[in-house]
């Protein structure tokens, strides 16, 4: 499928419009950074005398705070221009506009976001795994001595309980890799029927206890629901509150019953399994409008980050020193 | 009408993705410039949040735990830099924890936009502290009601929990009067209600920020078990207004910080999108009733 004469302007045209926005006033998408020089005296005990460490951070800033820094001295230091931090800024604003890009139609731009959001993800998890999971826990309880000596001086001592357990989960690990052995494969069942036990185990507890019990509970609320002031009863939050209430026992009761099978959706059954379905349906709506609004907050918020930090169209933070109204005005000018 | 109902019929979809980027860029080109937001009426339930953290005495300890990532950071980023911007004028002790990988980080750049920017006389270990992310999920949850420390051994810079003045007197989960939770999934609220809550025989009190996919499965838990929710970005928007209002400096004419009505800012955008969706659906309508006539006009 050929692009669309319509599309090919609207794409020219906004991309004419993002070269205009790069050439006018301060430009845009250029990311500053501070120096912080920090040091820390480090002693293995009292008898050792301290060693210094010294080392130097770049701590990202506005670029407000870099142009006021520039106009009093040209010559300073303290604070930078990022080529790091500029160049994230783009591949960011890259991205976005790349998965964007699938709304128009599949595109190597898309699968390229796509491929690297897999990988960094996968790497990153994979990451997580070792250092959050595998070094405090399995480590720190098999070799505390080597973890207390080279990552985690602070994690406390095993217990003996603990280092046991560990074998044991050492074990189970073990065996659920037998998975991708050639032969063996078996061996993996016992950890899945381990895992699937304690899973069921703690779920079942804990959902009939917090869903079934409470929220059975908590259905049952009174019809009339007096609400009074100083003694005194108010006719409307009273009539509302009941009415709620009504509401919530009587759309509890229809869906139960349209949820009722052994019996038949006919006469006066039908007739309140069909409410039941009223019910359900504006439940739907209601979670498929909760939908909308995370959905469009998301787009919303990347919309955002393009116009405020790659574009420099507005500044609702503040963060530079030319009006953004100016830019957004001679650009229109322009235009 | 004939030709544009045909019109509608045949429209591509690609329109209304336009359609739909426009008003959600429009808004916040208008917003970002002029500075204003819309008004917003606080519900009951955002209400209730705020009252809960307001009821409680300084120097009490909260429990904040960060169940998101940054895909989600457009919904709940709003909310959680006010939940903590309200604990920190409170002066309550706040301890972080997350039980999501990327939530320690999202802890940290909360920490240094709210309280190392305003509340700088607030100290790390001693008003609050990060204790970071701990992999197990429920068994996290499980293991925190009898053993906190056994929960979360160090802290993320590497301290050990009993080192830490922040965690003083806090041997288990029900030591915290508040739970505050920002969730995005699992685990998330409903865990909190199934392993924590509902276990604690009513001595921890929870209230949520959570996504607008989780809203509609968390309200049956309100107000009986969970004491207070902030419903997606409207939730934000009016919890933000709420604590902004109340915390506003004695001199009304100071402005509030944009980091604090970021979700007022987004309820622009909202109300271009969600106009835009209403019109199209009685587009819908109208085509499909359209059609529909014709149909059996045809047929008769």
């Amino acid at each position: 499928m050929k692009p669309s004469k319509t599309w090919v302007i609207i794409v020219a045209v906004i991309v004419v419009l993002v070269g205009i926005r790069m050439s006018i006033g301060q430009g845009m998408a250029r990311a500053y950074v501070e120096r912080v020089d920090q040091s820390v005296d480090v002693k293995a005990n009292a008898t050792h005398v301290a060693t210094t460490f010294k080392w130097t951070e770049w701590h990202p800033v506005q670029p407000k705070m870099y142009e006021a820094a520039q106009k009093a001295d040209a010559n300073q230091t303290r604070f930078a221009f990022s080529w790091a931090n500029t160049i994230g800024l783009w591949l960011s604003a890259f991205f976005t506009l790349a998965i964007f890009s699938f709304l128009y139609r599949d595109n190597p731009g898309y699968r390229l976001a796509e491929a690297v959001i897999i990988g960094v993800s996968a790497a990153y998890w994979g990451v997580v795994g070792f250092w959050d999971t595998l070094v405090p826990k399995l480590f720190g309880a098999l070799t505390p001595m080597l973890v207390h000596e080279k990552v985690l001086p602070s994690l406390p001592d095993p217990t003996m309980g603990q280092v046991v357990a560990m074998y044991f989960a050492l074990a189970l690990g073990i065996m659920l890799l037998m998975r991708l052995a050639p032969k063996g494969g078996w061996i993996s069942l016992w950890p899945i029927a381990f895992i699937i036990g304690v899973t069921a185990g703690l779920k079942i507890v804990s959902h009939v206890e917090s869903d079934l019990v409470a929220q059975t509970v908590a259905t049952f609320q009174p019809l009339v629901n007096l609400k009074s002031a100083d003694h005194v009863t108010q006719l409307w939050p009273t009539i509302w509150a009941s009415l709620a209430n009504i509401l919530l026992v009587v759309g509890v009761l229809c869906c139960l019953t349209y949820f009722f099978f052994s019996v038949d959706h006919k006469g006066a059954v039908g007739r309140v399994a069909r409410v039941g379905i009223m019910y359900l349906m504006i439940t739907f709506g209601a979670a498929f409008g909760f939908t909308v609004m995370g959905r469009v907050a998301l787009l919303a918020a990347r919309v955002e980050f393009l116009f405020d930090d790659w574009l420099w169209l507005i500044d609702p933070a503040g963060k530079r020193i030319v009006e953004m109204a100016t830019a957004v005005g001679s650009m229109l000018c322009w235009w | 009408m004939s030709k544009f109902i045909t019109i509608l019929e045949g429209l591509d979809r690609r329109w209304i993705f336009l359609a739909m980027a426009i008003s959600v860029a429009g808004p916040i080109l208008i917003i970002g410039i002029t500075g204003k937001t819309l008004p917003e009426t606080p519900t009951p339930a955002a209400r209730a949040v705020y009252s809960e953290i307001e009821k409680l005495p300084v120097g009490t300890p909260v429990l904040i735990a960060f169940d998101f990532d940054p895909a989600s950071g457009g919904e709940l980023t709003p909310m959680a830099t006010s939940l903590v911007h309200q604990c920190a004028a409170r002066g309550l002790r706040m301890v972080f924890i997350a039980l999501w990988p990327l939530g320690p980080q999202l802890i940290d750049e909360t920490i240094r936009r709210v309280i190392l920017a305003d509340y700088p006389n607030l100290k790390e270990g001693i008003d609050y502290v990060n204790v970071g992310f701990q992999s197990g999920n429920e068994a996290v949850m499980k293991v925190m009601l009898t053993d906190f420390a056994k929960a979360f051994p160090i802290t993320k810079n590497g301290t050990a929990v009993g080192d830490v003045v922040a965690l003083k007197g806090i041997q288990r989960a029900s030591d915290f009067p508040l739970l505050v939770e920002v969730c995005a999934g699992y685990p998330g609220a409903k865990e909190w209600i199934q392993y924590v809550i509902s276990s604690s025989g009513g001595k921890i009190k929870m209230v949520t920020g959570c996504t607008g996919v989780q809203t509609p499965q968390l309200y049956p838990y309100y107000p009986v078990q969970l004491n207070g929710m902030l419903g997606a970005i409207k939730g934000a928007a009016e919890y933000e207004s709420l604590v902004n209002s109340s915390l506003a400096p004695k001199d009304s004419s100071a402005a509030i910080p944009a980091k604090y009505l970021e979700a007022q800012r987004r309820m622009g955008p909202q109300l271009g999108a969600h106009l835009l969706m209403v019109g199209l659906i009685i587009l819908g309508n109208i085509a499909f009733f359209a059609q529909r006539k014709s149909k059996v006009r045809a047929t008769s």
